[in-house]
């Protein structure tokens, strides 16, 4: 069977350092990370691999450099990798991203899952998963917390919710997003990540993807941003003193007090 | 396309377009601004540049006739004939907008038996419900309630559609907007409306809430967003409040890849998301067995028990409970974190907390600049005495 998993290259850290003389963003060279949850999709493509046998490929869309980040996936073991990368897909929001990323997984041809993560820790939306999906018209299914069984043609899993969990039967191909509990992703080993260094990565223009050049980028994003700004947190910190049975009573009546 | 430039002849090397930029894309190049590959063509560079030494250049877009769309829908999520209450929450914010944008709220329910749930909509702000009741809807599925939603909107054109970001909203909404390809924004924490433009101006969290940004979806109906719960608060309903209730036609069963087999429901009041109040362990818990020391605060308190990364790392509680960056985003009203030390990533989990209380054995823990109430001092000493104070109060 053939795999694909999307990765995204996120910010190694969320901190948004602000200037306070001219209340501007200060950003350090902050190093780039593949994003937390797509290595969850990483190693469950694997211990696919390693149940059933399977071809696995690396889809991502970013800027040049992101095609080191696809490096560090093929020595986490993904056989293969493509790299979207064109000024036209720049500015794209989640529906012009997941149309681009449909147009690489179309190139890669047939495939029977594709696994993302649950969302990027960047943007944090969980949208692009089911829009790729939606947009290959494929089936999907997300917050996959473990995968029971897979057959030719179904796979049975579980799904994380607020109440509790589903088990669940999908129809393959299909596309799910995967959560942290579903395994514990492996660390590279040394021979692994010695392939890793003289693995080819497949750079793909619009132009090869034969995208539309309306549907990606900033033309083929309905939304955008008008402006940002970063929070102002005043936090009127309150210390409670006194011997931890004062400090317990006095925090309990504020509590109580809070509540009612 | 779309385009960016530098006016060298008007940069002055300011750099306050740097300090603008949400994504690190400008650098200085001999004392002139330079736009590196990683632009996203937001524009907010644009609008920070006081000299205009910044050509931004957004695509023309054909304007398309989009005054077929009114009125402000709200997707009434129900599980076994209970509605969500984040559903209430939504309906009090659609009346804000529908009060500014002069249209009705709709609120859209879905599922079997459950026409009864209408009243209870209007009685929190629904102008309007639309009941489509049918077996094949009993239960929740991402594709079909998606399928049924993208036929009610393309018959009924609503302006704004908000959904609920419960787990089922999240996987529901994306589904909805690819297909009409239109505009969804995850996880709003402000929704306001531009009566002039008829906007929908959304403004959500990014970067772990270290940045906000307000979007919006200028040339495509419906404008679509999520709001996790407990963002809004509901209106205290009127039930004297009547609303026009519509029972739809039921159209032919639409069918699923996607099959559900069984439920397997969590325990009562073990939802972090709907909790009013959270006590979160950390790693200054010290133990699995002193775990039972915060659930005890959290039995007399009426809440939930939460946990930060390295707790459910160690197995001492299910990853269902963790909350941060990882794990659940929250938004009780008090959140008492017991042991932890407050990282970026378990702070990314707390969204609009009215009251955050500290209880950390060490001064510098970083919780403490976000805490309302801070004990510095040992969790494991402070709770039990806590608990029995609660439980003494409220006898």
């Amino acid at each position: 069977m053939k795999i694909i998993v999307c990765i995204k290259q996120v910010p190694g850290t969320n901190e948004v350092k602000m200037d306070p003389t001219t209340n501007t963003i200060i950003r350090e060279n902050v190093a780039s990370i593949i994003n937390p949850f797509d290595t969850y999709a990483i190693e469950e493509a694997v211990r696919i691999k390693e149940r059933y046998g399977a071809e696995i490929y690396g889809l991502s869309m970013g800027i040049p450099a992101a095609s080191e980040m696809l490096r560090e996936a093929i020595s986490l073991k993904i056989d293969k990798a493509m790299l979207l990368t064109d000024r036209k897909f720049a500015g794209a929001d989640t529906l012009a991203t997941s149309y681009a990323l449909s147009r690489g997984v179309e190139k890669i041809g047939a495939y029977d899952l594709i696994i993302c993560g649950k969302q990027a820790t960047d943007g944090d939306t969980a949208q692009v998963g089911p829009s790729l999906a939606k947009t290959l018209g494929i089936a999907y299914a997300t917050d996959i917390s473990k995968i029971i069984e897979l057959n030719y043609g179904f796979m049975r899993c579980m799904k994380i919710t607020d109440d509790g969990y589903e088990e669940i039967e999908i129809k393959l191909p299909a596309l799910i997003t995967v959560v942290k509990e579903i395994n514990m992703p492996r660390l590279p080993s040394i021979k692994s990540m010695r392939n890793a260094k003289s693995a080819e990565i497949e750079i793909v223009t619009s132009k090869d993807a034969a995208a539309d050049e309306n549907r990606t980028g900033l033309k083929g994003s309905p939304t955008q941003v008008r402006k940002t700004f970063v929070p102002v947190h005043d936090v009127n910190s309150i210390y409670i003193s006194g011997s931890t049975e004062e400090q317990s009573k006095k925090l309990a009546e504020i509590l109580l007090g809070k509540e009612s | 396309m779309a385009n960016i430039s530098i006016i060298k002849e008007k940069c002055v090397g300011c750099k306050k377009c740097v300090g603008a930029c949400p994504f690190g894309a400008i650098d200085i190049k001999d004392k002139k601004a330079d736009i590196n590959e990683k632009c996203t063509l937001c524009g907010s560079c644009a609008d920070s540049c006081k000299f205009h030494a910044i050509n931004f250049v957004r695509d023309e877009i054909v304007q398309k006739d989009l005054s077929s769309y009114r009125g402000i829908w709200v997707f009434a999520e129900q599980r076994y004939g209970k509605l969500k209450t984040v559903s209430f929450e939504l309906f009090a914010k659609a009346r804000d907008l529908s009060e500014r944008l002069e249209v009705p709220v709709t609120a859209v329910l879905l599922g079997n038996n459950i026409k009864n749930l209408a009243q209870e909509l209007c009685a929190y702000g629904a102008d309007e419900v639309l009941v489509m009741e049918a077996e094949w809807l009993d239960d929740f599925n991402d594709h079909v309630y998606g399928e049924v939603m993208i036929q009610l909107i393309n018959e009924y054109k609503p302006e704004i559609v908000l959904i609920g970001a419960t787990s089922n909203g999240r996987s529901l909404a994306p589904h909805i907007s690819s297909t009409l390809r239109t505009g969804l924004t995850a996880d709003c924490t402000v929704l306001e409306a531009d009566k002039g433009e008829r906007l929908l101006l959304q403004t959500r969290p990014a970067f772990g809430g270290n940045l906000m940004a307000t979007i919006v979806c200028p040339n495509n109906r419906p404008q679509m967003a999520t709001v996790r719960p407990k963002v809004f608060k509901p209106l205290v309903p009127d039930y004297t409040k009547t609303g026009k209730i519509t029972i739809l036609p039921v159209p032919s069963p639409i069918e699923s890849f996607v099959k559900k087999i069984r439920n397997i429901d969590n325990e009562e009041g073990a939802n972090l998301s709907d909790a009013d109040i959270i006590v979160s362990v950390g790693r200054g818990i010290g133990s699995e067995k002193n775990i039972q020391l915060a659930q005890e605060l959290a039995d007399s308190l009426g809440g939930a028990l939460g946990s930060s990364r390295p707790v459910v790392d160690q197995g001492w509680m299910p990853y269902s409970q963790q909350v941060g960056q990882t794990g659940k985003t929250v938004a009780p009203k008090i959140y008492i974190a017991c042991g932890i030390s407050g990282a970026i990533q378990h702070l990314a989990g707390l969204a609009d907390i009215e009251t955050i209380v500290a209880i950390n054995i060490d001064p510098d823990a970083p919780i403490f600049k976000v805490a309302n109430y801070c004990i510095v001092g040992d969790v494991r000493e402070i709770l039990p005495l806590l608990t029995k104070e609660i439980r003494e109060a409220k006898k």
